[in-house]
């Protein structure tokens, strides 16, 4: 039986182009792996790799997992015990987060030390959202996610909240936006990104193949 | 940093591509899901589905073009026209658009971009918005494909439309759509300069110094056009070249 990627499906948006996306790297580049979206804590329990989207509010979303039986569970063992790479895509990174802070202050899984905050552009005469492409710039270039990106890879962002990491060291890349965002966080088998692998061409599909043949 | 997008918009008539002059006198311009594969490839920054079937037989079509679409671009993707209720942004989203866009629909009842943004995010709510200049300095919106005058001034709109939680603003110039004369630049910076969120500028891109002036003169973070790609007289490499060369940050 081939290894498992689990898409993590909670409610929160559509999982349609996240899943083809990582069917595609899997099918280009002969994996061998099986992707499968699901909402079943015991699927996740038995995955080899698991991925968390995430669209809309931090306490939506978070509420959205905690409301599937056994998920946080499932997750934690997966992650935190056994060590399987995982995944977090925009607010499913978020989510790894000790606290988020948008429409009130909700408590994260706090995987990764860090809060959730506001953009806080708009003095600067930015838009908020933070919508479109931006450049990825290396804060850890030796991470295996970042591997064979060009230097002037850029990334599709739709945002208006921004993690910021208790340890700096844990901040993968970055974009600026008014200052720092952080675009890709990591910690152990964990990494998120805030971009949207999936929305990203090429950039995207290559940061997805990273993770798939990434063996923590 | 972060760079100005260009989007080529596809106007879809019952899962078919047509192009619009002024709205009316369509002439077909090819297979949906082909044509988003080659913006793909091209390297466009998004891509924008405008869905005018006015047969309610036909609605299913859109969704169809979606799901094709999606499977095989990876890239964002808006669809807009027709969108009513929640249920039509539900299947929209489902099908696999990252961004709804809501015209008529919140004219006639605002409170649904409330609605939709707290359902949804805001983060996939567009609010498309018509207009006209209706005397100097002073513009209206217009719902129906530009033929329904509202009374209501544009800046107004977009204000309130952010306000009820429209995470982007889709700016299209009435008068001169179609007409190749380049955006309506005084309507365009009004809007901009008014919202906290992006608004893509659209309507009358007729060549290249016209993507250049919606963002440096009108304000606009993205450029929408459609018959300059469809039929060739610029690539998407032309148009960043163009806009590189001006000193607009694009995507290389």
């Amino acid at each position: 039986m081939s290894a498992t990627v689990a898409i993590v499906d909670y409610g929160s948006g559509n999982l349609r182009s996240a899943a083809k996306a990582f069917e595609r790297v899997v099918a280009e580049q002969a994996l061998g792996l099986d992707v499968v979206v699901t909402s079943q804590a015991d699927v996740v329990a038995k995955a080899d790799r698991i991925v968390l989207p995430g669209v809309g509010a931090f306490g939506d979303c978070k509420a959205g997992l905690e409301s599937l039986p056994g998920m946080v569970e499932a997750l934690t063992q997966q992650v935190l015990i056994k060590a399987r790479p995982f995944f977090g895509i925009c607010v499913g990174m978020q989510l790894l987060a000790t606290t988020g802070r948008e429409h009130g202050d909700h408590a994260g899984l706090g995987w990764i030390g860090g809060e959730v905050v506001p953009l806080g552009v708009e003095a600067l005469g930015l838009k908020v959202p933070h919508m479109g492409w931006n450049q990825l710039e290396a804060d850890r270039p030796d991470h295996p996610l970042l591997q064979g990106l060009a230097p002037d890879a850029h990334a599709y962002f739709v945002h208006s909240y921004r993690f910021v990491c208790a340890d700096p060291a844990q901040r993968l890349a970055h974009v600026e936006y008014g200052g720092a965002v952080a675009a890709m966080i990591g910690k152990d088998t964990m990494v998120g990104t805030q971009f949207h692998p999936e929305k990203s061409q090429a950039t995207g599909l290559a940061v997805i193949a990273n993770f798939l043949k990434w063996k923590p | 940093m972060l760079k100005m997008r260009i989007i080529p918009c596809l106007d879809v008539k019952d899962g078919r591509v047509v192009k619009g002059v002024n709205f009316v006198d369509l002439v077909d311009a090819g297979d949906p899901v082909e044509q988003a594969k080659l913006y793909d490839k091209a390297g466009a920054d998004e891509l924008t589905f405008l869905d005018i079937t006015a047969s309610v037989d036909n609605r299913d079509t859109i969704y169809d073009v979606v799901r094709r679409t999606a499977e095989q671009c990876f890239m964002p993707l808006t669809v807009g026209g027709g969108v009513r209720v929640n249920d039509d942004i539900r299947k929209l989203l489902l099908a696999g658009a990252d961004k709804v866009s809501i015209n008529t629909a919140a004219v006639h009842r605002p409170e649904f971009v409330r609605e939709a943004a707290e359902k949804f995010g805001s983060q996939c709510i567009v609010v498309a918005i018509d207009a006209k200049q209706v005397a100097p300095g002073k513009f209206e919106i217009f719902t129906y494909g530009g033929r329904n005058a509202t009374g209501i001034d544009a800046v107004d709109w977009a204000r309130r439309m952010t306000q009820y939680g429209a995470g982007e603003i889709l700016l299209t110039s009435m008068d001169r759509d179609g007409t190749k004369q380049g955006f309506n630049i005084p309507l365009t910076r009004a809007v901009a300069d008014a919202v906290p969120v992006p608004v893509i500028a659209s309507g009358g891109v007729g060549n290249l110094d016209h993507l250049v002036e919606g963002i440096r003169d009108g304000h606009a973070t993205a450029v929408l056009a459609a018959s300059i790609f469809h039929f060739g007289t610029y690539s998407i490499a032309e148009a960043k070249a163009h806009m590189k060369a001006a000193g607009i940050p694009v995507r290389p």
